[in-house]
C-alpha cells in the first residue's frame, strides 16, 4: 500500500484551509456564547454570525438579510425546494415543479418526495449530450402554476454548467422562482445572483476548503419560502435551531478566499484538467469525456470507459494511492449506471465504467503526471476483469 | 468482512501479525424487497464492517456479486430443486463466488492471499528433498463443532495457496474472546446456518416465489408401489423427514427415496430406510488427483452430519463409490459426501441419485 497517497476528489471534498480554520477557533471556547441571547456573550456570538452574513451577502451581491444559514449544501437544496414549492401552493396554488434531469440528489429526491406525498406535478426537462438544459425547452414548459423551477449550475458527476442567468430571465418574466445548486460551482467562481436572476441559491462550505456541516442559502428578497425547520425565530424564521456559530465564521471566510483567490486558483486547475484530459483521451482506447469540453467547472475532468467496472477501477486506484471518484460519493458498490450518464443517454456499457478527477488548488503537476503514468494499465485491469466471473483455472 | 465475529477477528488477527490488510465485503443478492432481511450483507452489517475495518485502520471495499451470485449460486439452487435434488448452495458459492469472483478481484488489487474466517486449517509440507512444494492439505478447524472444510472441500491447489484462514487455529469461544480483547464493536448476531439470500422466509416459501415450477403434486408410494397419498411437489420434502406428509399409517414414516422418473416420493419406515453405498460425481481432490486405490475414510454427507466409517473407491470420471460400515438413513442426492481421514480433508464430491 502507498503511504504517500494523492488526493483527486476535490469535488467530493477539500480540506478545511489553515486561515479558515483559525478564523474559526475563536468560536469554540473564547466567544462560545448563543447569538440569540441578550448577554455580551451572546451577542459576541451574534456578532460573528452577522458579519459572516454580511461576509457571504457581499460576495453574491445580496443582501444579508437574504442569505440563510444551513448545515449543508443538501439541506439548502431540501428548504429551497421544499419551502417554495409548499409556500407556493399555499400562495397561489401552485403544482407544477420543473426540474433537470441532472440534479443533485438533494434536489431530485426531494422533488419525487414532493410529488408522492404532497402530489406535485413534477417534470424533468431534457438535456443535451452535455447534460444541459436549453432556456427555450425551459421557457415551453413554464405554467401559471408552477411553482419553483430547479436546475443545477455545475453538474457534480459531470461538470457541466448551465446557462442560469438566461433561464432565470425566463423565469422571472413569468414570475416563477428559480432556484439552483451551486454547491460545485460556488468553489470556482464569483456568484452575482443579480447577475444570475436567480431566487434561491445552495452552497455547501466543504467544497471550497471551509468545514463540512455548514452550508447556506440564498433567498431572493420577497420569494414565498416555508420553513421547513420549524421552531426559534433564527435566520428570520426561515430555518430554527441554534446557529453553528465557529462553522459559520469558517465558511464566510472559505467564501472570502474563493472571492479573492478564485483567479489564481482556476488557472492552476484548468492547466492540470485539460493535462488529464488531453492524457486520458489520447492514451486509453475507447475512453469519452463526459460533460461539456469547454462549458464546465475549471477543476473537473470527467470520463466513460467502454466496459470497465467502475467501482473496481476506483478499488484499483485507491489501492494504487489514488482517490477519485466515479461522480458521487457513494460506497456500496451498486452497479448500476448513475441518473446523470443515463441522461446524456450513454448506453450501459459506457455508463457503468466512469471516473471523475477533480484538481484542488493544492495539487501538484507531478501528482498529476504520477496519476496519469498509473491510470492506463488500472483501466485495462478493470477492462479485462469485467465479465470473467466463471471458475478460477 | 461481513461484520461478524470470525471475519472480524481474522483481519484484526493478520494485522496483528503484520499483514498488509485490506478488506473486502461482498454484496450478494437478495430476493428484491427482502435485502433487510439478508443474513450476511445488509447495509447494516457493511456499515458495522466498515466500523470495524476504520477500528484496524485497513482500507475496505465493497464489492458488489449480486448479479453473479444470482447467475450461479440461486440459479444452481432453483435449477437443483426443480431436478429434485437438495441442493447445496454454500458449496456453490464459495467455489464460484468467494475463491471464483472475490479471489480474482483481491489479486486484481495486488493481493498474495485471500483471507476468511471459516473454521478450517492448511498445512503445507515442504519436500525437503526435492525443494518442491507438496500439495496444500486442509485440515478441520481446531473447534470440531465449528468445523466448515466440508464447504470448503471444493477448493483447488491455486485457490488453497492463496487462502488463509487465520481463526482455524481457535475455538469459537477463544475467537469472540478476541474480539473483545481488541475492542472490535462485532454483530452479536447468531451463527447464520440458513442460506443467506432466504431471510427470514424459509426455502419451500422462497421457491414457491421464484421457481412456481416445482409445485408438482404427484403420488407418495410405499416401497412396494402401492399409492398411499399425494405430495405437493418433490422440491418441498428431504430425506429422511417424518413430518408433514399427511399420511395416517401404523407406524411412522419417513421419506426414503424420491423416484424422479414417476415424480413419486417413496416412503417407508425407519426400518427399511437407509443405504450402505453411495455414488459421487464431480468430486474434487484436495491434492489435486485421485487416490490410486480404495481408502478406508470418515465420511461426512451433509454439513452437520456425524462422519461414519466407509470404503470410499475412486472411479473413472471424477467419481466414486461410498460404501458405508452402517447403513446410513439420510442419504440425500445435491449435498456433498467429503471424505476425512483423521483431521486431513481429502476431498468430495455431490452425491447422485441411486
Amino acid at each position: 500500500m502507498t503511504t504517500d497517497r494523492i488526493y483527486l476528489d476535490y469535488s467530493a471534498s477539500t480540506p478545511v484551509d489553515g486561515r479558515v480554520l483559525e478564523a474559526m477557533l475563536p468560536y469554540f471556547q473564547q466567544h462560545f456564547g448563543n447569538p440569540s441571547s441578550i448577554h455580551r456573550f451572546g451577542q459576541r456570538a451574534e456578532g460573528a454570525v452577522e458579519s459572516s452574513r454580511e461576509q457571504m451577502a457581499a460576495a453574491l451581491n445580496c443582501q444579508p438579510h437574504e442569505i440563510v444559514f444551513t448545515s449543508c449544501g443538501s439541506e439548502s437544496d431540501n428548504l429551497a425546494l421544499r419551502g417554495a414549492a409548499l409556500a407556493a401552493r399555499q400562495q397561489r396554488g401552485a403544482n407544477h415543479i420543473l426540474i433537470s434531469p441532472v440534479e443533485h440528489h438533494a434536489v431530485a429526491r426531494t422533488a419525487e418526495q414532493l410529488a408522492e406525498v404532497f402530489g406535485f406535478e413534477v417534470e424533468r426537462l431534457p438535456v443535451d449530450e452535455y447534460g444541459r438544459v436549453s432556456p427555450q425547452e425551459v421557457a415551453r414548459r413554464l405554467r401559471p402554476d408552477t411553482a419553483v423551477v430547479s436546475i443545477i449550475h455545475a453538474n457534480n458527476e459531470i461538470g457541466t454548467l448551465n446557462p442560469i442567468a438566461e433561464i432565470g430571465a425566463l423565469c422571472r418574466q413569468r414570475g416563477i422562482p428559480l432556484h439552483t445548486d451551486a454547491v460545485q460551482s460556488g468553489a470556482h467562481f464569483p456568484l452575482d445572483v443579480a447577475a444570475l436572476n436567480v431566487d434561491l441559491l445552495s452552497l455547501g462550505a466543504h467544497k471550497f476548503y471551509g468545514p463540512k456541516g455548514v452550508g447556506a442559502l440564498y433567498v431572493r428578497e420577497g420569494t414565498p419560502l416555508l420553513p421547513t425547520q420549524t421552531g426559534g425565530s433564527q435566520e428570520l424564521g426561515r430555518r430554527a435551531g441554534t446557529q453553528n456559530v465557529p462553522y459559520i465564521v469558517g465558511m464566510a471566510t472559505a467564501f472570502a478566499l474563493v472571492q479573492q483567490e478564485h483567479a489564481e486558483r482556476a488557472a492552476h486547475e484548468r492547466a492540470l484538467r485539460d493535462r488529464i484530459i488531453g492524457r486520458v483521451l489520447e492514451e486509453i482506447p475507447a475512453a469519452r469525456l463526459t460533460g461539456h469540453p469547454e462549458e464546465r467547472l475549471p477543476n473537473h475532468a470527467s470520463f466513460v470507459f467502454r466496459g470497465v467496472d467502475g467501482n473496481q477501477l476506483l478499488i484499483l486506484l485507491d489501492a494504487a494511492g489514488f482517490a477519485c471518484s466515479s461522480g458521487s460519493a457513494c460506497k456500496t458498490g451498486n452497479p448500476e449506471p448513475s441518473e446523470v450518464l443515463t441522461a446524456i443517454g450513454l448506453p450501459r456499457a459506457w455508463a457503468l465504467g466512469s471516473l471523475r478527477v477533480t484538481v484542488g488548488k493544492d495539487t501538484r503537476p507531478e501528482e498529476v503526471e504520477r496519476f496519469l503514468d498509473a491510470l492506463p494499465e488500472l483501466v485495462e485491469k478493470a477492462r479485462l476483469h469485467n465479465g470473467e466471473h466463471g471458475e478460477s483455472p | 468482512m461481513s461484520g461478524g465475529v470470525d471475519s472480524s477477528v481474522a483481519a484484526a488477527l493478520l494485522k496483528e501479525q503484520g499483514y498488509n490488510v485490506i478488506g473486502m465485503m461482498l454484496r450478494l443478492w437478495s430476493e428484491p424487497g427482502r435485502e433487510s432481511e439478508n443474513r450476511c450483507c445488509t447495509l447494516d452489517s457493511m456499515s458495522l464492517a466498515r466500523r470495524i475495518a476504520a477500528r484496524l485502520d485497513i482500507p475496505f471495499y465493497a464489492v458488489d456479486a449480486r448479479q453473479v451470485f444470482r447467475q450461479t449460486v440461486v440459479e444452481a439452487f432453483i435449477d437443483g430443486y426443480t431436478q429434485g435434488i437438495t441442493p447445496n448452495p454454500c458449496l456453490v458459492c464459495n467455489r464460484k463466488i468467494r475463491w471464483g469472483f472475490l479471489l480474482e478481484q483481491a489479486l486484481a488489487l495486488g493481493a498474495d492471499y485471500l483471507a476468511t474466517g471459516h473454521y478450517a486449517r492448511l498445512r503445507t509440507a515442504q519436500s525437503e528433498a526435492t525443494g518442491e512444494t507438496a500439495p496444500v492439505q486442509l485440515l478441520k478447524g481446531r473447534d470440531e463443532g465449528k468445523d466448515q472444510s466440508y464447504v470448503l472441500h471444493v477448493l483447488n491447489q491455486r485457490q488453497l495457496r492463496r487462502a488463509l484462514f487465520p481463526v482455524g487455529e481457535y475455538t469459537k469461544e477463544e475467537v469472540r474472546q478476541m474480539a473483545r480483547d481488541f475492542n472490535l464493536p462485532v454483530a452479536s448476531r447468531a451463527d447464520s446456518q440458513d442460506l443467506c439470500f432466504l431471510g427470514e422466509g424459509t426455502y419451500a416459501e422462497f421457491l414457491e416465489r421464484n421457481a412456481p415450477a416445482v409445485k408438482r403434486p404427484g403420488p407418495i408410494l410405499n416401497t412396494r408401489g402401492e399409492v398411499i397419498g399425494e405430495h405437493r411437489g418433490l422440491a418441498f420434502y428431504t430425506i429422511g423427514q417424518r413430518r408433514g406428509l399427511g399420511i395416517a399409517a401404523a407406524e411412522p414414516l419417513y421419506v426414503k427415496e424420491k423416484d424422479l422418473a414417476r415424480n413419486a416420493l417413496v416412503v417407508a419406515p425407519r426400518a427399511e430406510l437407509g443405504s450402505q453405498t453411495l455414488l459421487a460425481a464431480e468430486v474434487n481432490w484436495i491434492r489435486g488427483e485421485a487416490p490410486p486405490a480404495p481408502f478406508r475414510a470418515e465420511v461426512k454427507i451433509r454439513y452437520k452430519a456425524r462422519p461414519a466409517w466407509a470404503t470410499v473407491t475412486p472411479l473413472p470420471e471424477n467419481r466414486v463409490r461410498v460404501q458405508f460400515d452402517q447403513p446410513l438413513r439420510d442419504i440425500t442426492p445435491g449435498q456433498a459426501a467429503v471424505f476425512y481421514q483423521g483431521e486431513v480433508c481429502l476431498g468430495g464430491g455431490l452425491i447422485q441419485q441411486p
